[in-house]
């Protein structure tokens, strides 16, 4: 069931307009190739360009303390402290009233040389459904260091995020970002990585918990020998919008970049969007580059949309390739499996746990992993009084 | 001994035009250690039975009885019906997705017998059942049935029988789309089981070829939802010369 392209947009994804100023953006009405499958309704709050904290409280309480005593953070930087915007340029207007309205990032730098053996993990909490937070987080490791960065989001909130990352020379880095949101949360986040040469970047999205979650990873394969692995995994509930736009870029020489996504739907209205877009530049030669998405339905009344893009500007690669798969839990799998002695409940389970279990298994991170375990379950229990996906064409 | 007993089964579908009967009045009765071979034309309802007593919930059985060492099959869930000792060896059987073989046959097992299968123990028998079947072992690390050619799936199925061990098995065109050296890999199994559990089968077969190594002690004649002939092995090669005409014609 793989597909190859299904739609290639008029504007390529490198050529998408970009800048810092809010200004320079319409408003989106829905109609744009990277707004046009999102709730731009529900989304609407992240649209204004307006004082961040809006309602005079905070947004989001911080709880970076482990990266703190390790002396992680760097002092706070403003829009003109380099690291930030050295690589980070907004591609939406949300995006854009983030940079303007966060006066001080979030900078976390691993030192040169220095390998992090636990991870470093920042709990974000939104504090109000009503209140509009901006953020810029930049996680920057320094020239052949190791670490692991996780940002943990809970609570309620309207939050716009920009995450700047930086991966130097020789450095591995893996950023895990969990979406474990309450339901009246509308998140959206630009993450833009550049790799430098022989540098290794794993990216992790996991989205559970929020009304309207967009995460945009866009990685750079800058320097020579640069390596990334982008990982997703989404479950939409219902009346849940999860939404990935990754990009992949590969630039320098002898790059390889692995991307794959992976959504369960279940429920009324659960609605996911995967658009992945992979840019092999003319100088890229030796590429080795692979993405795809997947897709799992569990129940009728879901709608998912997944559209990857491949361009190829030069023909000496490694390889490239790319596919989309969707695929539906209906009753004729749930009979195949009952008519083996397991239950009905279990076999939703082998299912979904199968699914996901591929992603989720590559995080590494004990208790992000029971984390979501958790939200697994409770997922489960949620999709339980449910009937099957009734079988498609039927 | 155990039996399985069918009794005036009537059976009808939803279709769009409404309801739909398909079987008419089903009787059969088999026993642990029989083997009772099924052939009738395309269409005549052998894989609505097969499918009804496994509780597909397409069929609907407007009335007679199955039921197994005298308890009411029907009551029973679809899975119910596995614990139960009941077996269906699909026709079709369905892929599914993100799960691996070895995950799958583990845990069907587990739900089985209520409890994890000693994990030394287990990896041998399957190994063991693999190899018999000559299915190479890498396929446990497949999903189920995903891309599998339509003779794995078949061996596939019957491996599934062999760790299972029903008490009654219905092979559903199981024959169909098998090579020659894998009709008789597959054969050997079903025999072997049957053996082992003293397992009753149901082979619903359009060849005669697969009761060379299946022997059948009865042979059933399956037309328009009912059995319109019964008779022993002698009863398939007379249809292998003459066809259906003979029943096509007297229902006519
Ligand atoms: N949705 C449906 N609408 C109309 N008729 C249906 C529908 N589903 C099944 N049938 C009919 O039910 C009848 C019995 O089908 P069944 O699959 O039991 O036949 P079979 O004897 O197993 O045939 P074969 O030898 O081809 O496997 C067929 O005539 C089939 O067309
Ligand atoms: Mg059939």
């Amino acid at each position: 069931m793989t597909t190859a392209e299904k739609f290639v947009p008029i504007q390529t994804r490198s050529e998408r307009p970009t800048s810092f100023d809010p200004n320079d953006y319409e408003r989106p009405t829905g109609r744009e190739v990277n707004w046009k499958h999102t709730d731009l309704r529900r989304l609407a709050p992240l649209l204004v360009d307006e004082e961040t904290e809006n309602v005079g409280r905070d947004g989001i309480e911080y709880d970076v303390a482990s990266l703190e005593a390790g002396g992680y953070l760097v002092e706070s930087a403003g829009h003109d402290a380099a690291p930030r915007g050295e690589l980070f340029l907004p591609e939406d207007l949300p995006s854009a009233i983030a940079w303007k309205r966060c006066a001080n990032a979030l900078h976390v730098q691993i030192p040169a040389g220095v390998a992090v053996d636990e991870p470093l993990i920042a709990r974000l909490k939104g504090l109000g459904a009503d209140i509009h937070a901006n953020a810029h987080i930049i996680i920057e490791a320094l020239p052949g260091s190791q670490a692991t960065v996780v940002l943990h989001h809970t609570g309620s909130v309207a939050y716009a995020q920009n995450v700047e990352i930086i991966v130097r020379e020789n450095a591995r880095l893996n950023v895990v970002t969990v979406q474990d949101w309450q339901d009246d949360t509308v998140h959206a986040s630009a993450h833009q990585a550049r790799v430098d040469d022989g540098a290794y970047l794993k990216h992790i999205v996991v989205s559970f918990g929020g009304g309207v979650v967009r995460v945009n990873p866009s990685v750079r394969l800058h320097g020579e020998g640069s390596e990334t692995e982008m990982y997703g995994v989404s479950f939409a509930d219902a009346g849940q919008h999860m939404e990935n736009q990754v990009y992949m870029f590969h630039e320098g020489e002898n790059t390889v970049g692995n991307v794959l996504y992976k959504d369960a739907l279940q429920g009324e209205g659960a609605r996911s969007v995967w658009i992945g877009d992979v840019l092999i530049g003319a100088d890229a030669v030796g590429t080795d580059s692979y993405e795809k998405n997947q897709n799992l339905v569990l129940t009728d009344g879901t709608r998912t949309d997944s559209i990857p893009n491949l361009e190829i500007k030069n023909g000496n690669i490694e390889g490239a390739g790319h596919a989309s798969a969707t695929s539906r839990f209906d009753d004729e799998h749930m009979f195949y499996l009952q008519s083996r002695g397991i239950s009905g409940e279990e076999a939703r389970r082998l299912v979904v746990i199968g699914f996901l279990m591929e992603i989720v298994q590559k995080i590494g991170i004990e208790s992000i992993e029971s984390r979501i375990a958790e939200l697994i379950e409770e997922e489960l229990a949620a999709g339980a009084e449910l009937a099957p996906a009734s079988k498609a064409g039927a | 001994m155990s039996v399985l007993e069918i009794k005036d089964l009537k059976v009808s579908i939803e279709t769009d035009a409404g309801p739909k009967q398909i079987l008419k009045g089903v009787d059969l009765t088999i026993n642990s250690d029989q083997i009772h071979a099924i052939m009738g034309p395309n269409g005549s309802g052998k894989s609505t039975l097969a499918y009804a007593i496994a509780g597909h919930p397409r069929y609907n059985v407007d009335s007679g009885s199955i039921t197994l060492d005298g308890e009411d099959v029907l009551e029973m869930e679809v899975d119910e019906r596995a614990q139960a000792g009941l077996f269906l060896a699909m026709q079709y059987p369905v892929e599914i997705p993100g799960v691996t073989v070895s995950n799958f046959l583990r845990t069907a097992k587990t739900a089985l017998t209520g409890e994890a299968p000693k994990i030394r123990e287990w990896v041998g028998d399957v190994r063991e059942a693999m190899d018999s079947l000559r299915m190479d072992s890498s396929f446990q690390e497949r999903n189920v049935n995903e891309g599998f050619s339509g003779g794995e799936k078949k061996r596939h199925e019957i491996l599934q029988m062999e760790l299972l061990r029903p008490r009654f098995a219905v092979l559903d065109e199981t024959d169909s789309g098998l090579d020659i050296d894998a009709l008789r890999v597959v054969s050997e199994g079903v025999n072997r089981v049957k053996q082992a559990n003293k397992m009753g089968v149901l082979l619903i077969t359009h060849y005669t070829r697969i009761l060379r190594y299946i022997q059948p002690d009865f042979v059933h004649v399956f037309v328009d939802g009912r059995i319109a002939e019964e008779g022993g092995r002698e009863l398939a090669d007379r249809l292998e010369e003459e066809g259906y005409d003979r029943y096509l014609n007297a229902s006519v």
